[in-house]
């Protein structure tokens, strides 16, 4: 049975529910392995979407969703949740393929992407689906929301903690500085943010579009706990997410190295992919791909 | 040529390269959208007086101003909803009212972006830039009048809003039609009704205009491509000669061409103003054309627009 809540004052205390967590690293990574295929499958019958910036955070959000986040899929608005907010939403489908592959709805859904009548909006769209916490797309705002979300969860003294992922491209956006100071003056220490460092945006390289460098030392600036990580391997992804976890002290950034278009070698480091769907072709040779890892 | 599907964004890279070519001062900024709006092609010619701004819209709309101040053509673009919307207040304050000489060329307007969804179908750009003091706004009606009206805004100093759609369309001009800005150009004669709009849309009212002709109803369609200055003279013309006005828009009708097109027949010659578009509701990801006929565009909703204007007017 359900609580009744009638306040959210924080002091309410929750029979403990929420989804099993795998921990064993092997098993995490076919995970992520079946949300590339998710992934790849859904922009492909879709007929557009992201594929690169979905690709390079498929391991952060198996990660999150399957180690990580205490949450129910069973009951989306579980109040003592951790949130997740994809600031990039452009790279939301790998946020549906978890969301499916966690069981929040069926995986038969995910091939309604961008489909007229979806919930399965090509940015994410909060009213339309259970289990998306806010509405982005708009690069710059998705951290913003995160921070207010933090806040109002600090403040009723809630355990729930805010993870949101911003592209390194999405750096540029003077929004993130703005969220970036607001977070560290509020001094909202149950917020992560990730930076999906892949280094590329639409138009190129960051650093040749608009150098975001030296970004650790601009979060430093900012008042923030910065570390590292290699976005792309899991046992890397679990071990400091879970450090960042137990210091606390400020708001905390994980800046990840990743690979746009990771796990599929032609769509690997190449910027046409960010936007594009695969051809058939190109579809069968990376779900092949997949098949070899294996 | 008349009749070809082609892409105004494609023409809008092709008159910034004429326009590069003669105007040695001339600068085009983006921020990391220049493969879709193509001014990529602007900057892979003239490389140096191309200004990425990367993902930061606000910036660089201030940015432009900053560059038109030393006496510069400026040409900014990105989607219409990142232009309009995200750098509102930078048009406002640092472009808008002091008059600099800044072209905004937003692209991807209206529903039919697409797959991308409500964040990205820009809906309300015209009613802001409408409301805009000094503020000039051009639509173009496909890729022929994209190229010959952004030769011709380039002229005329002060900022401008220009709208391009994602979708390519059918021609319905040619490049050697004598462009001039403020007319509204009939691009199809007809007794019984009149449609008055704005953009690519307009390639839908025509055929329908053509599929009404079946059934005995003459239907004329006009091509508003500059919303402001609004030709005032002009509209006057048409609704004492038609007497009732259907307007059709990709965009919201709350603040768009139809309720820009009935504040000025309130003033002049009030007439019924029937309104196509959007009716106040945001969009979803789907296919244009699917878009369309959802949300208050389609060859129906067009056919029963012109049906209820005639009966209304008696
Ligand atoms: C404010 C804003 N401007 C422009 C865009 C269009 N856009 C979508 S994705 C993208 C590039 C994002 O680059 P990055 O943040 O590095 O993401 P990733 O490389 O992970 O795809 C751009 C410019 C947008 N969504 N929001
Ligand atoms: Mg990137």
């Amino acid at each position: 049975m359900k609580p009744v809540l009638t306040e959210l004052d924080g002091d309410i205390s929750l029979e403990k529910k929420g989804f099993e967590k795998i921990c064993d690293i092997e098993l995490l990574k076919r995970k992520a392995v079946d949300i590339r295929r998710d992934i790849i499958k859904m922009i492909y019958l879709a007929g557009s979407g992201h594929l690169g910036g979905s690709l390079s955070i498929a391991d952060i959000v198996t990660a999150l969703y399957f180690n990580i986040l205490n949450h129910d899929p069973s009951d989306p608005l579980w109040v003592e949740r951790d949130r997740f907010i994809l600031s990039k939403g452009h790279a939301v489908p790998a946020q549906y393929a978890a969301l499916a592959e966690t069981g929040y709805f069926s995986k038969e859904k995910l091939w309604t992407l961008r489909k007229l009548g979806s919930d399965l909006q090509g940015h994410p769209a909060m009213h339309k689906l259970a289990g998306i916490e806010a509405s982005t797309g708009s690069l710059g705002q998705g951290i913003s929301i995160a921070v207010g979300l933090a806040l109002s969860l600090k403040m009723r003294k809630s355990n729930s903690m805010v993870f949101t992922i911003v592209g390194d491209g999405e750096c540029q956006s003077g929004e993130v500085w703005e969220a970036a100071m607001a977070a560290a003056h509020y001094n909202v220490n149950n917020l992560i943010v990730i930076v999906d460092r892949n280094g590329l945006q639409i138009d190129g390289e960051t650093e040749k579009i608009m150098s975001v460098e030296p970004l650790s030392e601009k979060w430093k600036a900012f008042g923030w706990d910065v570390t590292h990580m290699n976005g792309n391997n899991m046992e890397d992804i679990v071990k400091t997410t879970s450090n960042v976890l137990q210091n606390r002290e400020k708001p905390s950034v994980i800046i990840a190295k990743t690979i746009k278009g990771k796990g599929i070698s032609f769509m690997e480091n190449n910027v046409s992919f960010h936007g594009k769907p695969p051809t058939a072709s190109e579809y069968e040779r990376a779900i092949k791909e997949l098949g070899d890892i294996l | 040529m008349k009749g070809v599907v082609e892409s105004p964004r494609k023409a809008y890279g092709e008159a910034l390269i004429a326009l590069g070519g003669s105007d040695p001062d001339m600068v085009v900024m983006d921020a990391d959208l220049s493969t879709s709006t193509k001014t990529a092609m602007f900057a892979k010619k003239f490389n140096d007086r191309f200004f990425n701004a990367g993902i930061a819209e606000q910036n660089m709309m201030a940015m432009a101003a900053g560059l038109s101040i030393d006496t510069r053509t400026v040409f900014v673009s990105t989607f219409a909803i990142f232009a309009a919307g995200r750098a509102y207040d930078q048009i406002r304050q640092s472009i808008a009212y002091s008059s600099l000489n800044v072209k905004i060329v937003a692209t991807h307007g209206g529903i039919t972006v697409g797959g991308d969804g409500a964040s990205h179908e820009m809906i309300e750009d015209i009613g802001l830039m409408y409301g805009l003091p000094n503020m000039k706004i051009f639509i173009p009606v496909d890729s022929n009048e994209t190229y010959n009206g952004i030769i011709s805004i380039a002229k005329i100093k002060g900022p401008f809003y220009v709208r391009l759609s994602r979708m390519e369309t059918e021609t319905i001009t040619e490049r050697e039609t004598e462009f001039k800005i403020n007319e509204i150009p009939v691009l199809r004669e007809g007794s019984d009704a009149v449609i008055v709009g704005t953009g690519q849309v307009l390639k839908r009212a025509l055929d329908v205009a053509e599929s009404l002709k079946k059934q005995n109803i003459d239907v004329a369609v006009y091509n508003m491509h500059t919303i402001k200055p609004v030709n005032r003279e002009e509209i006057e013309r048409i609704a004492r000669k038609y007497g009732v006005i259907v307007t059709i828009e990709e965009h919201n009708i709350n603040t768009g061409v139809g309720a820009i097109i009935s504040s000025v027949t309130s003033d002049v010659y009030p007439v019924h103003v029937v309104k196509l578009g959007i009716h106040d509701i945001f969009g979803e990801s789907g296919e244009a054309d699917e878009l369309m006929d959802k949300y208050g565009l389609s060859v129906k909703d067009i056919e029963e627009g012109v049906k209820y204007a005639m009966k209304i007017r008696g």
